[in-house]
């Protein structure tokens, strides 16, 4: 068993969900390599090399790869492919966005947001919102998969001692260019990695009171901020902040629910946090049937409340 | 320019779904079925863009049983132009949608091909991506605003750190996200109207594709289950099981 980790990455730094792509893989196989595909990305695949289990790292370090557009991108690591058994990506908004096009050109099938390896060509997977757990094996002479990162715990980053290795490869579709980008800056801890989140739903009312009260909650326990669609429509937050199934998924070991009714979409987001709190003023509110704790009171005087009392 | 939309059946999203007793699937008979919202997004998109004058032609397509007519009926109903229904009532994996789409694009020659992101059923995310692979074309996945001018598409996307932009050559094939636009509500006068509008049937056979897929669903089981909560009277007391019984703060 040969394996491809595409890393998640910015061209500065290895993204923390290529740590759980590879704790994914090291259940397959122990024959790793990991590829780095950017631009000025040298520091990304020296981090790469220091991840354990890793045996072999790729850097491909061109301009076209810069923003990793999924044309240039797949038509790298499709001929890569070729030599190894599986291709795993970590099921981000960059890997969901390569890998399907990988399989298309290599006329291969695909498995979407793997949360649990049970053989070599098994996997487990959620469907329907994360209300079934589908148990799919592939006949695919190359198996592609992504990665839901939240189900395989990170492993070490300085533990290992790969080889680097460069390509010379400039994959050039010519059918997309960049333009712009607008990243969120945050202090906070990332969302999908945080150990405690701290979301809002419409129950906040509006942007304002979303940051009056939640903002101190969130400083004091070193949270991440997360929210439901509902705020995200409403204008309260950005939309990178939206937890649930088309939003991100999470899973930390404390996730506070103010606000939120919990649709179905929004419990796919985060029913394998491991403890859910739920704070609302609807007694009968969906959420309260996946919390551990419900809190039935009004946000406005309970959270000012509980920062004061942790 | 033409538009093409692909469109899938699935269950509502209001639905919860109960998995059958021999863990084979999700048991959906009797269970109310609707157009994918991401799908419906791609058609309300279309519309916009043909009321903007971008777009001449609006062709809809789904691939599926022959109950999919009634979603088509509701694109047309939403504005879409004629449909094109894939019948087949075997199991048929993205890949194997993405060939027979492909088979359409090659005979419909449309500038702009539309998708939703992702099916609410099976999650997968894939067939957008796919086609756009078959097609040797650029790709714009969770877009939630698009320009056109010219030959060329500009497409914002949705990614984890915030939003991207790109430019695209056209033809390319674009997946909606959530937040492209809000759909219509179909009109009475409009339902009346979509029925009279072409419907073709044809098979995966008439594109050159085989139906099933190489990825076997062995078994549908349900998520483990959360044991039952407890309801806290007072914030002392959430503080108190956080700290003490939870250990999480």
């Amino acid at each position: 068993m040969s394996i491809l980790v595409i890393a998640d990455h910015d061209n500065k730094a290895l993204g923390g969900a290529t740590l759980n792509v590879v704790a994914a893989a090291q259940k397959i196989g122990s024959d790793i390599t990991v590829l780095v595909a950017g631009h000025g990305a040298n520091a990304v695949a020296e981090q790469a090399a220091k991840v354990s289990g890793v045996t072999k790292v790729i850097l491909a370090d061109q301009a076209v790869y810069a923003h990793q557009l999924a044309e240039n991108v797949a038509a790298l690591v499709a001929k890569i492919a070729k030599n190894y058994s599986h291709v795993l990506a970590a099921s981000t908004t960059t890997g969901k966005n390569i890998l399907p096009r990988v399989a298309a050109l290599l006329d291969v099938s695909m498995v979407t947001d793997i949360i649990a390896v049970e053989s070599a060509n098994t996997f487990k997977r959620p469907i329907y919102a994360g209300n079934a757990i589908a148990t799919v094996q592939s006949d695919e002479a190359i198996i592609l998969g992504t990665v839901r990162t939240t189900a395989f715990e990170a492993v070490a980053n300085d533990t290992g001692s790969a080889s680097v290795e460069s390509v010379a490869d400039a994959e050039n579709a010519g059918v997309s260019t960049f333009l712009s980008e607008e990243i969120l800056q945050s202090e906070r801890p990332e969302l999908a990695a945080a150990r405690v989140v701290v979301s809002g739903g419409r129950g906040v009312g509006s942007a304002e009171n979303y940051h009056a009260v939640l903002d101190p909650l969130a400083d004091k326990l070193g949270a991440a901020q997360g929210a439901s669609r509902a705020a995200v429509d409403a204008g309260f937050v950005p939309n990178d902040m939206q937890v649930g199934q088309t939003g991100k998924i999470v899973a930390p070991e404390l996730y506070i629910a103010v606000g939120i009714s919990g649709a179905i979409q929004h419990l796919a987001g985060m029913k394998d946090s491991k403890v859910i709190v739920a704070i609302n003023k609807d007694e009968e509110a969906p959420i309260n049937a996946v919390a551990d704790y419900w809190l039935v009171g009004d946000l406005n005087e309970v959270v000012p409340e509980l920062v004061s009392k942790i | 320019m033409k538009a093409l939309v692909a469109v899938k059946r699935v269950v509502d999203a209001n639905v919860k779904v109960r998995i059958k007793s021999d863990n084979s699937g999700v048991d959906l008979t009797n269970v109310k079925m609707s157009i994918n919202p991401f799908c419906e997004i791609a058609v309300e998109e279309a519309v916009r863009l043909k009321e903007k004058g971008v777009v001449s032609e609006i062709v809809v397509v789904s691939v599926g049983a022959k109950e999919a007519q009634e979603q088509l009926r509701s694109s047309m109903a939403l504005g879409a132009d004629r449909a094109i229904l894939v019948e087949t009532n075997d199991e048929i994996g993205a890949l194997e949608v993405a060939k027979v789409l492909k088979g359409i694009v090659a005979e419909e020659k449309p500038e702009l091909v539309l998708l939703g992101k992702q099916a609410i059923d099976d999650d997968s995310n894939q067939v957008g991506q796919m086609l756009s692979a078959l097609m040797g074309s650029g790709q714009a996945t969770f877009a939630s605003q698009i320009n056109i001018e010219g030959d060329k598409a500009q497409v914002t996307r949705e990614v984890d750190g915030g939003l991207q932009t790109i430019e695209l050559s056209l033809p390319a094939v674009i997946t909606s996200d959530l937040r492209l636009n809000e759909p219509r509500y179909v009109k009475l006068p409009d339902i009346m109207k979509a029925r009279k509008k072409q419907l073709d049937v044809k098979s995966p056979a008439d594109y050159g594709v085989a139906t099933g897929t190489k990825l076997n669903t062995i078994k549908v089981e349900n998520p483990p289950e959360r044991k039952a909560g407890v309801q806290v009277s007072s914030v002392d007391e959430l503080v108190e099981k956080l700290k003490n019984e939870a250990k999480v703060i």
